[in-house]
């Protein structure tokens, strides 16, 4: 039974896989070499398309792959599999919190936390930021520097930045100005 | 009952479909419609299940988000959350899986998705901004962020070493700043 089998092998994944979205790779290039249910080709398709797809990398990867081995339902059949132990642990988790939320030591493994989290998240922006905004591979080649900017980029980035700071839009008005932006001027 | 549950359900998939990237670039969107437009909780509430979340197995976004559902309504809550913020990636990626082979490399798509880019990493650093407000407050704490930031771009140790890391020395300064306090007014 493939559903079964597929909930199975992504109930582990969402288990296992810790750090988030991208960390579920490795266990996706396993699961295609053990089964042999998808190839190699397939997982770089898999990344292009649920990075430039609304929704969190992870889900889009989960559901793209269980699509191409049993269609719609084994898309939907993933990504459950992939959800369905975080959301045990969580409810865990909260449930404890709820007891120890006010107690001292909990009150002090966050002061340590929140700082770290800002740090893991500008990481991750920088290097968001290194793929969007800047030409590594043409300045590698050539390295002219001007070849590592792009100046369209540089400025949209700073009117965006402007435009969120000043006005209180929601970001996805800026995503989608950004978008017909990045069309009209074909970025 | 039913409705709420909806109401949850629908703002999680409202989330899920205009977050571009991992979990990180759902953070903005989190805090626009969590704490400015529904005031569910505190901006210090989303860092702390932000960080929970780094740590734990699982996709951070869904993580993130069965904190918030259950936050905000227990259980039902939490599930209400989790199939809100899956149920758009499910349709969009389905119909491009088995419809669209071109769509990754249609031109449009592509200065679209590249000028989008560019506005998330715009989206993130107002994020990350405000979170340095919150999270950074003396010596300690802006060395953890440093730290980490640091390490984090120059190697590959997983982001669960440095939430289990950095919660020891909260722990452990805040333990020790209490027995220095303690020591000093016995002294008196």
């Amino acid at each position: 039974m493939i559903y079964l089998q597929l909930f199975w092998e992504f109930l582990k994944i969402g288990l296992f896989a810790v750090g988030g979205g991208m960390a579920t790779l490795p266990f996706l290039q396993e699961l295609a070499v053990r089964t042999g249910w998808f190839s190699q080709d397939l997982i770089t398709d898999m990344i292009a398309i649920s990075e430039s797809t609304p929704g969190p990398i992870g889900i889009n990867m989960a559901t793209y792959v269980g699509v191409n081995i049993a269609g719609v339902l084994g898309g939907v059949v993933a990504t459950m599999g992939e959800v369905v132990p975080a959301v045990f642990i969580v409810i865990i988790i909260s449930k404890s919190l709820e007891k120890f939320r006010k107690s001292k030591v909990v009150e002090d493994a966050f002061y340590g936390l929140r700082p770290a989290v800002t740090g893991l998240i500008a990481a991750a922006g920088i290097g968001v930021m290194k793929v969007a905004m800047f030409h590594m591979a043409l300045y590698q080649q050539t390295g002219v520097l001007t070849d590592l900017i792009d100046i369209k980029k540089i400025i949209l980035f700073a009117a965006a930045f402007i435009g969120i700071k000043k006005l209180k839009w929601h970001p996805v008005v800026f995503i989608a100005i950004s978008a017909v932006i990045g069309i009209v001027l074909g970025f | 009952m039913l409705s709420e549950f909806l109401s949850i359900y629908w703002k999680f998939f409202k989330m899920g479909a205009v977050t571009f990237g991992g979990g990180y670039a759902m953070l903005p969107i989190l805090r626009r419609e969590i704490i400015e437009n529904s005031h569910w909780m505190e901006e210090e509430d989303i860092m702390d299940y932000y960080a929970l979340s780094q740590g734990l197995p699982g996709i951070i976004a869904i993580n993130t988000s069965v904190f918030i559902g259950y936050h905000h309504r227990k259980t039902p809550g939490a599930i209400a959350a989790a199939l809100g913020v899956v149920s758009p990636s499910i349709l969009i990626i389905t119909v491009i899986a088995l419809f669209l082979a071109g769509f990754k490399d249609n031109v449009y798509v592509q200065h679209a998705l590249s000028a989008i880019s560019v506005c998330v990493v715009a989206l993130i650093l107002d994020a990350v901004l405000k979170m340095w407000k919150k999270g950074v407050k003396d010596g300690l704490t802006l060395c953890i962020c440093l730290v980490v930031l640091a390490l984090s771009l120059m190697t590959k140790i997983s982001p669960v070493i440095y939430v289990i890391a950095a919660a020891i020395v909260g722990i452990s300064a805040r333990a020790v700043g209490r027995a220095r306090k303690n020591g000093k007014e016995a002294a008196k």
